[in-house]
């Protein structure tokens, strides 16, 4: 291939990443520009203002919903990725067959429809005759992270050796000790990236929760889902940058941080 | 020592059997009764009727269109991901998986922004002395969201397994003669073919069975199956009528399943 058919092809490369990038950042960056802006109007330009932001640390609704969403990802996380890493180390050390069943039923979650699980969790909280709330809404989120917790380990303890392990036992640890000492942070990685990742489905998460929540608590999905069938205010806006800017640095931080990737 | 290493998935057996074996029987339960809990097929013929079949024919076909459009749009940006150098290619798929991680509302609240009848969309077509368009509430709007909203899931696995492809046996399929066009059909597409069946159904289950996006950018007159579902269980509580419906549901979920065990059995195009 010759020199300018390279670089043609490279320009239509580049021509592509910028407009799909153009069609995946158009939406972000209005509802951004629309958050500085103290005209209500979507098309016209009022001024600068910061008075949506404001508004949206004064809001109880938003704040309280903040707060829920927060305290929830962070306990379905955590919970999810105690449970989740237990089972990945006794799944592990599993016969074939059982190995496989257990595995199916972390899959469940995954590929099945959200709406299902949504439906299917509350008609049990209901059989159980659990009062819907806080409680059930925290019960479904760590359900749906559990697989994504057993699914960044089980990798990790693939590659673990069996050697090492048995090497401290023989030196005198005790299993806890061993495990602790030799297993533990070479699967680390794997669980803090697992951890990771259930926090921000939780985060992510909607329609789970629009069914398991009951009356009277919201999350900040829940909240902009009925804000918004009533008529979108500029609030929500300046709620989507913070929030943006938020999982920037989270990802950022994540992602390019000095450490060998999970 | 392997038998108290084993006891550890007890806890996650009890939860999963608890959160999710119980939880899809209930379903299974109450979409084979009626309210008196007599046995009946009456919730699962329901589909039959023509508002139900409407919705779900309009669900299947909107589903059908955005995932077409979703792994045209994917493949050839995977494919030209793969050949950037690495550090160019962390970046890039970065910045496509940064909108993945915002809120999934805030997501579909930024297009209806912009196609409302007073949007952004609009506002510029007035200024420039076109015509305005009514965007919002029709299908095409909700194929928008729906790209928009899944496109990373098919991004993601299609890109992975392409990675995984050896430079050497493109190299050589072109040394022995085949044109691009021959490499991509005999070689590329065949070997990235987990990643599109895993992408494909990433993408087509949730869209198939959306109500959130069909009711923010379809308005209230386009109803999908997963908007029957919602109102039945939230609105008119006939939680019978929902569970046979979503009953029917599962089935295209379950031939989605079958076809990832199939084609994808390494789990080499999932996406995290």
């Amino acid at each position: 291939m010759t020199r300018t058919k390279q670089l043609i092809r490279r320009v239509w490369q580049d021509f592509y990443l910028v407009i799909i990038m153009a069609f995946l950042y158009a939406p972000i960056v209005t509802m951004m520009v629309l958050s500085f802006n103290s005209s209500k109007s979507r098309t016209q330009w009022g001024g600068f203002t910061l008075d949506w932001y404001a508004q949206m640390f004064a809001s109880r609704n938003i704040m309280s919903a903040l707060h829920n969403t927060l305290l929830i990802a962070f306990l379905s996380a955590l919970i999810a990725t105690v449970i989740g890493t237990a089972a990945a180390i006794g799944i592990s050390s599993m016969k074939q067959v059982p190995k496989t069943l257990l595995m199916g039923i972390t899959n469940i979650p995954m590929l099945n429809a959200d709406i299902v699980t949504g439906i299917s969790l509350m008609l049990a909280f209901i059989a159980f005759g659990i009062s819907m709330g806080f409680k059930t809404i925290l019960i479904s989120h760590i359900t749906f992270n559990i697989p994504y917790v057993i699914l960044s380990v089980m990798p990790k303890l693939k590659q673990t050796s069996r050697s090492t392990y048995e090497a401290a036992m023989d030196l005198g640890a005790g299993p806890v000790y061993a495990f602790f000492k030799v297993v533990f942070p070479d699967i680390l990685p794997g669980v803090l990236s697992g951890f990771l990742l259930a926090f921000t489905m939780s985060l992510d998460d909607f329609i789970i929760t629009h069914f398991t929540r009951g009356a009277g608590i919201n999350t900040l999905s829940t909240l902009i889902y009925s804000e918004v069938r009533r008529g979108i205010r500029p609030s929500m806006y300046a709620l989507s940058t913070v929030i943006f800017l938020a999982v920037l640095a989270l990802l950022l931080v994540s992602n390019f941080a000095p450490r060998k990737k999970a | 020592m392997n038998n108290s290493k084993r006891l550890l998935a007890g806890p996650y057996l009890l939860w999963m059997t608890g959160f999710i074996i119980i939880p899809l029987i209930l379903i299974l339960y109450y979409g084979l009764t009626d309210r008196n809990g007599a046995f009946t097929l009456a919730n699962i013929t329901a589909i039959s009727t023509p508002e139900h079949m409407k919705a779900l024919w309009l669900s299947l076909v909107l589903s059908f269109v955005s995932t077409v459009i979703c792994l045209v749009l994917a493949y050839p940006l995977a494919m030209i991901l793969r050949h950037r150098g690495v550090g160019q290619k962390s970046f890039i798929v970065f910045i496509f998986i940064l909108p993945m991680w915002m809120n999934f509302l805030l997501r579909t609240l930024a297009w209806q922004t912009l196609l409302e009848k007073n949007g952004v969309i609009n506002g510029i077509l007035t200024m420039l002395h076109l015509p305005s368009q009514s965007l919002i509430n029709t299908p095409g709007a909700i194929i928008f969201g729906m790209v928009y909203n899944f496109l990373p899931f098919m991004v993601l696995p299609v890109y992975n397994v392409l990675c995984k492809i050896d430079d050497n046996t493109i190299n050589a399929a072109r040394d022995l003669g085949a044109s691009p066009f021959q490499t991509l059909i005999r070689i590329w597409l065949p070997l990235s073919f987990p990643g599109i069946v895993s992408g494909i159904t990433m993408v087509f289950v949730p869209a198939l069975t959306t109500f959130v996006i069909s009711n923010l950018l379809g308005g209230s007159k386009i109803l999908l199956i997963g908007n029957v579902i919602e109102q039945e269980f939230m609105k008119g509580s006939n939680w019978h009528q929902g569970s046979g419906l979503s009953l029917v549901l599962m089935i295209f979920i379950l031939i989605s399943m079958a076809l990832i065990a199939k084609y994808d059995k390494n789990g080499e195009g999932s996406a995290f």
